[in-house]
């Protein structure tokens, strides 16, 4: 696909990702290693990332979400496939041409307790950036610097001289937030940021970060598994399955449109906190689990567990694009679907 | 493959049985002795459950909820545990009384528990077919043969496939969801009469986690059990509970029937926690959030937990801890099962 996804052509992307592949290889023997395999973690995703947009991509453990956002960071090297950074593919960059690109995007981790050095003061957590681009702000400077980004996120400046321990769960995802903050970046790429965190802790973080993305105009890259969080945050939704997006669109054509039978099954299986709409739903419930990325089944990956499958599901591998039935009306249900049978069904009960 | 069905088959709370309720939990306290002080991690705990019947304990992390299992099932680390007062009635019969002896023979035996994390709750050097054949070889006095066989047994009727083929597996040979319904199998061996679920569905993919919760809700009608859920997520508890408890500071701010919580919340604290998911209804508006931070079991604040973080907080919070108000409709008619800890519960339910 060379044609920009999602339906804003209008606006430049500022991540362009093509056709990105990372394969990990299952090495054999000790002494003479030999490759009898690979683990399939990210097969071929392409999308777009525009500025001051929030990308959510969803999908189970295992689907690759997480490699892609190393593979964003260029934190794993890719085995095939782009990534454009305004125009220049940062897959193949190294050295000096990497730290600069660095410096634009960076990311927030899931766990805070394991992502932030024990034995560091909070200050020198957030100011470790400045050692790596000293540019961004000279030496004297520093203190201040980190003392504002604290006070941006929420946090009393005070707290300059204290250890990670001693903040709660919600206060180390904003450390881990300043840290992320602090070279002034373009996009920031969360990795289940709120995952670990309690509910009531869990909105402050993210009411948090719709702020920043306001005032700093951000871009973001959202993986989470939580759907409702990622409807919440995101302008665009990406679904993926087993190393390949199987659906991407705005949040309401995802959600309110879902035309890939993956995705019906994932948004009905969202545990909706109102009893009463939830007896009156319809539930998919998936059988078995997510098939072994060393060895992803033929055709359409999801075929296996899929309730629509045929035998064209079998042997010939959907594409993502906006299913031919769909082309010429003009319906919400015009987006980017890799299924044979593409499909309107609502599943939410809104 | 797959099955698409309607859910209206959220079971029934079946009539209760004459006499004492399975389990009753009276006025339980528990603490820890740490160095820095003495943590009350639960702080007068009462609730019950019935045969077939499930209550859900939701809380946050540091509210108790697992605290409280942990004592009914007699695991707590004591010391730096310390059960100072209480009762847990199982039976009618209290439980912290028991000599280790005979509690022993309760355990596994007639309650079971299921644990969060499957990974690191089954042992990673013996087999499944082991494991779940221990049970009987301890309890039962069956031989390793007979055992194995049950293991099978028990591997299918929790739908794992190929039973017989895996029952020599070991368990990082699973699945996050099959390892689960291994846990679940291990709990259900004895034919317990009351199952402790502690965050059994939190480590697994929702499309996992539909069929995990939908196997021990039938599982559990099959075999009439009580249920006691444990969990942070309200999705979850819409689904299958019968009856919730709202753990909050090591008490319960809020008991109440499942319907009845989500419709109308009597308590300050459990209405931020639904305000806090995000609805699709309100997207693009700020989440709402409740501020601060939960309590600090060392230093619990004065007079209501929750005083700090609410919006209705007056004087009397800060000073006078509320009881466990019996909710009544505004004629005064009583709401039966619901209480609320909160001076305000008037004004919050019918406000």
């Amino acid at each position: 696909m060379a044609e920009p996804t999602g339906n804003a052509p209008e606006r430049e992307p500022i991540l362009q990702v093509r056709n990105l592949v990372k394969h990990f290889p299952l090495t054999q023997g000790i002494l003479f290693k030999k490759q009898v395999g690979a683990v399939k973690a990210v097969d071929g995703i392409s999308f777009d990332l525009y500025r001051g947009e929030t990308l959510g991509i969803v999908g189970e453990s295992g689907c690759g979400k997480s490699t892609v956002a190393k593979l964003l960071m260029n934190l794993e090297r890719a085995t095939a496939g782009e990534v454009f950074y305004k125009g220049q593919d940062i897959t193949k960059l190294s050295g000096r041409a990497l730290k600069t690109v660095r410096r634009n995007i960076q990311m927030v981790f899931q766990d805070p307790y394991t992502s932030l050095n024990p034995r560091m003061t909070v200050g020198d957590i957030i100011g470790e950036p400045f050692e790596i681009h000293p540019e961004v702000a000279p030496k004297g400077d520093r203190r201040r610097k980190v003392q504002e980004l604290l006070d941006v996120v929420g946090l009393n400046p005070e707290y300059i001289n204290r250890y990670p321990h001693q903040f709660s769960g919600g206060q180390r995802q904003r450390i881990g937030i300043a840290r992320g903050l602090a070279l002034n970046p373009e996009i920031i790429i969360c990795d289940e940021p709120v995952s670990a965190l309690d509910v009531s802790v869990q909105a402050q973080v993210i009411n948090l970060m719709g702020k920043l993305q306001d005032e700093f105009d951000l871009s973001y890259v959202f993986i989470a598994h939580d759907l409702s969080i990622v409807r919440h945050i995101s302008d665009r939704v990406g679904v993926m399955y087993l190393g390949k997006m199987a659906e991407i669109g705005s949040d309401a054509e995802i959600y309110e449109h879902p035309t890939h039978p993956y995705t019906q099954a994932l948004l009905s299986a969202v545990p909706v906190p109102d009893p009463e709409v939830r007896e009156a739903r319809e539930r998919i419930i998936l059988t078995g689990d997510v098939p072994s990325p060393a060895n992803p089944p033929s055709g359409c990956r999801f075929r296996t567990r899929c309730w629509k499958a045929e035998e064209k599901c079998a042997t010939e591998e959907p594409l993502l694009a906006i299913p031919t039935r769909f082309k010429s009306v003009n319906t919400p249900a015009a987006h980017e679907s890799a299924c044979h049978f593409a499909e309107e069904k609502a599943v939410l009960a809104v | 493959m797959t099955t698409i069905s309607k859910t209206s088959n959220v079971p029934a709370p079946r009539s209760a049985p004459e006499g004492t309720p399975l389990l009753e939990v009276r006025d339980l306290h528990v603490e820890f002795h740490t160095r820095d002080g003495v943590a009350k991690a639960v702080n007068g705990v009462s609730y019950s459950v019935n045969a077939g019947e499930t209550l859900a304990v939701l809380g946050e992390s540091g509210s108790g909820k697992s605290v409280t299992a942990q004592a009914i099932m007699g695991i707590l680390d004591m010391p730096p545990g310390k059960i100072p007062h209480g009762e847990i009635l199982f039976q009618g019969q209290d439980l912290l009384k028991l000599p280790a002896e005979d509690f022993r023979k309760i355990r596994g035996q007639k309650i079971a528990m299921i644990f969060q994390d499957a990974l690191s709750s089954l042992n990673p050097v013996h087999t499944v077919g082991a494991q779940l054949g221990e049970m009987f070889r301890v309890h039962r006095g069956m031989s390793k043969k007979d055992a194995t066989a049950k293991a099978v047994e028990l591997m299918d009727r929790v739908k794992i496939p190929a039973a017989k083929a895996r029952v020599g597996d070991y368990p990082h040979q699973f699945s996050g969801g099959m390892r689960q319904r291994i846990m679940i199998a291990m709990a259900m061996a004895l034919e317990p009469d009351l199952i402790i679920a502690d965050e059994p569905t939190t480590a697994l993919d929702v499309t996992v986690q539909a069929q995990v919760m939908d196997l021990l809700a039938e599982l559990q009608r099959e075999m009439n059990m009580g249920l006691i859920l444990i969990t942070h997520d309200l999705g979850v508890v819409a689904d299958v509970a019968d009856k919730i408890a709202v753990m909050y500071g090591g008490r319960i701010v809020e008991n109440a029937p499942v319907h009845e919580i989500y419709k109308r919340p009597a308590h300050p604290y459990t209405r931020g926690l639904l305000d806090s998911i995000p609805r699709l209804d309100q997207k693009g508006q700020e989440l709402y959030a409740i501020k601060g931070l939960p309590p600090n079991l060392l230093n619990i604040p004065s007079g209501c937990a929750f005083n700090p973080r609410c919006p209705k907080a007056q004087d009397i919070c800060r000073t006078d801890v509320p009881v466990l108000h019996q909710v009544t409709e505004r004629d005064g008619s009583e709401l039966p099962g619901r209480g609320s800890a909160c001076h305000f519960w008037k004004e919050q339910i019918h406000g």
